[in-house]
């Protein structure tokens, strides 16, 4: 074993190369690229004997991704923010096709206005389409997860594809130290790959994607779709114990940090639990009994898991790096509906770290107040808009400079 | 008529083997589904059909499928996308000795021409641009015909489809010189009315690996407004009429692989047609009918002295 200093965006690269790819259709997009360049890199020098192509737009690479997994090849591709949503008609069908894909998204806000920090709205776009998601906080993670998520995506029981998902800049750029795995033991916890039932070959003529007609067709193939879903935590579960066992780190569908005993608790998800947890630190610290539950596996909703974790706490707060306009945090509203009956928390929205911006620790004094308040008057909230008096001068500044006044 | 050929010289040769077998749901009559039926049959059996959608995508339809070869649905945009997976994935494997070389298949995409022309445009230029080895088949029925026979860049000006009642005042989209401008190895059109001629192309054009463009004029009796049983004959009349010209390109050359020897006036062939009866009813439109003529006899005049004439009537100029 072998330590480095990687960051995100190679992390993911060493995914794919550890998990000896064959085919890697691409399409750049920041801050996705250097994880497609790395893999370039190495094809180019013969440590990787596999096939890169370029693309004509995420749409097409996520097509050709799709197809050559149909055709019995392991398959890798990234992209981001813009780009997973110019592919969104793709992510639909190549999930509806039940073949295995490790699609890694280094999560960035969608325009407008343009920017190229991270938020969760482009991910969390793609919840329903079929592909399995991975939320990853560190770069150990990402890597670990890409590894983890060819076993998950190729299982008989599962056939979805899976979206691994790492933060943009926050972690596609920092440099952490990573494990590798040596690649022969990785080859022991990950075998070729063998095609279960799509394989495009003249000895398998086979129709796939074909119409169906009336419905229920349709309606059978979307629910067998869903019970693949439901069937992926068992078989995460052990894939994660059998990881756990070989390589020593181990990942659950969730993670608690400073959870047992905690009274409050905060949800997060991605690489701003980082700080998240630091602040839940400097909360013990003071005395407070607080505590974090971050979200790894979005999809499938690991339900069963997150009520345990959260039923008896006196109030729970989910920051949300993400907005439903109109309606507000989309992980809040996710939490909130596996949340009922007696022991179920008080629950409070918070919405933060959109495009990239920073969590101030007032912000989480701000936050522990209002779950303080939410146990005596229960029920749900409206969603929590942060913003600092600060940032709001500042941004009249800005106003005022674009609106050409002096 | 002047003909070239040189693998499939009489109808007897065409194999009596269906790789795409009768009973499907599209129309009675649906050229298309005739020309593809013939190219199948120049292709074999190890062949992968990539589909985008359009009138085809409902020739299988669970549980069902005609096909004795394989079949992928990718999405409108992005068929040529799909066969690039395809193929690359069967180079990757076949190199790597995961999958035995004689179990390669021919990667085809199958398309109309509003895909063809408009949303698809873009994977298809990138397909070419990378030099994909693959067969690409346009159907063309001149329209989005599966949607209700809108209007497509490929309608001809003057036609009437659902979204230009009273017809388009564009010319057709020209894929075929699109397609040539990027210098693939074989570009072809083709029709369900010259079977041999469609064949004899596809055949010829396995020698090449690339890009292999067919664009087959696909009659459809629901959108031009014709009788399912003349189908094929209002196909010919395009051939014969000079409006369809039956060639082929490699390298730089052009190749006209059928010539008739005296075009009819284009007339003959539109009158055929409900969806051209605004040029004729209630008052003729001699502008527009002189506009198509003109152009189809600027097109053989081009080509130079081997170019037939029309022959046309002095009275149809007439106002
Ligand atoms: C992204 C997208 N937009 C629109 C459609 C609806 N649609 C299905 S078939 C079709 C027409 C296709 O026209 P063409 O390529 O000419 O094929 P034809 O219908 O003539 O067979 C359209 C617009 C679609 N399937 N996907
Ligand atoms: S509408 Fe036209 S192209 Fe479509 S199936 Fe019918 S005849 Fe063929």
């Amino acid at each position: 074993m072998r330590r480095d200093l990687l960051t995100g965006n190679a992390a993911a690269a060493w995914g794919a190369r550890l998990a000896e790819v064959d085919y890697i259709p691409a399409y750049p997009i920041t801050p996705q690229t250097e994880i497609i360049e790395d893999l370039a890199q190495w094809i180019g020098r013969g440590e990787l004997e596999a096939r890169l192509v370029t693309l004509d737009s995420e749409h097409s690479m996520l097509t050709a991704a799709g197809a050559a997994a149909a055709t019995g090849a392991r398959v890798f591709t990234a992209t981001s923010s813009q780009g997973l949503v110019y592919g969104f008609e793709m992510l639909y069908t190549v999930a509806g096709w039940r073949v295995p894909l490790v699609l890694v998204n280094v999560s960035r806000a969608l325009a407008a206005p343009i920017t190229l920090e991270p938020d969760h709205n482009d991910v969390l776009a793609a919840r329903d389409s079929g592909f399995l998601q991975i939320h990853a906080e560190t770069c150990q993670e990402v890597l670990d997860s890409v590894l983890m998520a060819y076993r998950l995506t190729e299982h008989p029981d599962v056939l979805l594809p899976v979206l691994v998902n790492l933060d943009g800049f926050y972690l596609s750029f920092t440099r952490e130290p990573v494990s590798l795995p040596a690649a022969a033991a990785v080859r022991e916890f990950l075998p070729a790959y063998q095609p279960v039932h799509a394989k495009l070959s003249a000895g398998h003529a086979m129709a796939q994607g074909v119409a169906v007609l009336g419905g229920s067709a349709y309606a059978f193939f979307k629910y067998q779709m869903q019970r693949a879903a439901e069937a992926a935590l068992a078989v995460h579960a052990g894939i994660a114990a059998e990881f756990a066992d070989r390589f020593g780190r181990s990942y659950g569908v969730v993670e608690g940090y400073q959870l047992d005993d905690a009274e409050w608790v905060i949800v997060m998800a991605n690489s701003f639990s980082t700080v998240g947890k630091a602040e839940v630190s400097r909360l013990r610290a003071g005395g407070e009994k607080v505590g974090l539950l971050r979200l790894r596996l979005v999809r499938p909703f690991p339900v069963a898991t997150i009520v345990a974790a959260l039923s008896g706490r006196r109030a729970v707060a989910v920051i949300d790096q993400n907005i439903s306009i109109g309606k507000g945090g989309i992980l809040f509203a996710e939490v909130a509906s596996v949340l009922r009956g007696g022991s179920a928390p008080p629950l409070r929205s918070f919405i933060g770290g959109l495009g990239g911006r920073r969590f101030r620790s007032e912000e989480f004094d701000l936050m522990l107040a209002a779950l303080r308040q939410a146990e005596h008057s229960g029920g749900s909230s409206e969603p929590h808009l942060l913003f600092s008096e600060t940032e709001y001068l500042q941004l009249r500044e800005m106003l005022r400079i674009a609106h050409g006044q002096k | 008529m002047q003909t070239r050929r040189e693998i499939y010289k009489s109808i007897k040769e065409i194999p009596r083997e269906e790789f795409l077998a009768g009973g499907t749901g599209l129309c009675a009559g649906c050229g298309g589904l005739l020309a593809l039926r013939l190219f199948h049959k120049a292709l074999g059996a190890k062949t992968v059909v990539v589909n985008a959608a359009g009138c085809m995508t409902l020739v299988a339809v669970f549980p069902f499928t005609p096909f004795h070869s394989s079949w992928l649905y990718t999405a409108m945009a992005s068929a040529p996308a799909g066969a690039q997976g395809i193929r690359d994935a069967l180079d990757v494997l076949i190199a790597k000795g995961k999958l035995p070389a004689d179990e390669d298949l021919k990667v085809v995409v199958v398309t109309g021409d509003g895909a063809a022309t408009g949303i698809g445009l873009q994977a298809t230029l990138a397909a070419i641009y990378r030099g994909l080895d693959f067969y690409y088949f346009c159907y063309d029925n001149e329209a989005f015909a599966n949607t209700g026979f809108q209007m497509s860049p490929a309608s001809p000006l003057g036609s009437r489809t659902a979204t230009t009642p009273i017809g388009t005042t564009t010319r057709k989209e020209n894929l075929f010189e699109l397609w040539r401008a990027q210098r693939p190895p074989f570009v072809a059109t083709v029709s369900p009315a010259y079977p041999l001629d469609l064949m004899d192309k596809v055949a010829r054009a396995g020698r090449w690996r690339g890009p292999k463009l067919f664009i087959s004029l696909s009659s459809c009796p629901p959108g031009w407004g014709i009788e399912p049983a003349d189908s094929v004959e209002v196909a010919k009349l395009a051939v014969d009429t000079g409006v369809w010209p039956l060639k082929e390109a490699h390298d730089d050359e052009v190749v006209h692989t059928v010539i008739p020897h005296r075009l009819h006036p284009v007339e003959e062939y539109l009158k055929r047609q409900a969806r051209y009866r605004h040029l004729f009813e209630p008052v003729r439109k001699a502008d527009i009918l002189r506009q198509l003529q003109a152009d189809v006899d600027g097109y053989w005049q081009r080509l130079g002295a081997a170019a037939p004439v029309a022959r046309v009537a002095q009275d149809d100029w007439s106002v």
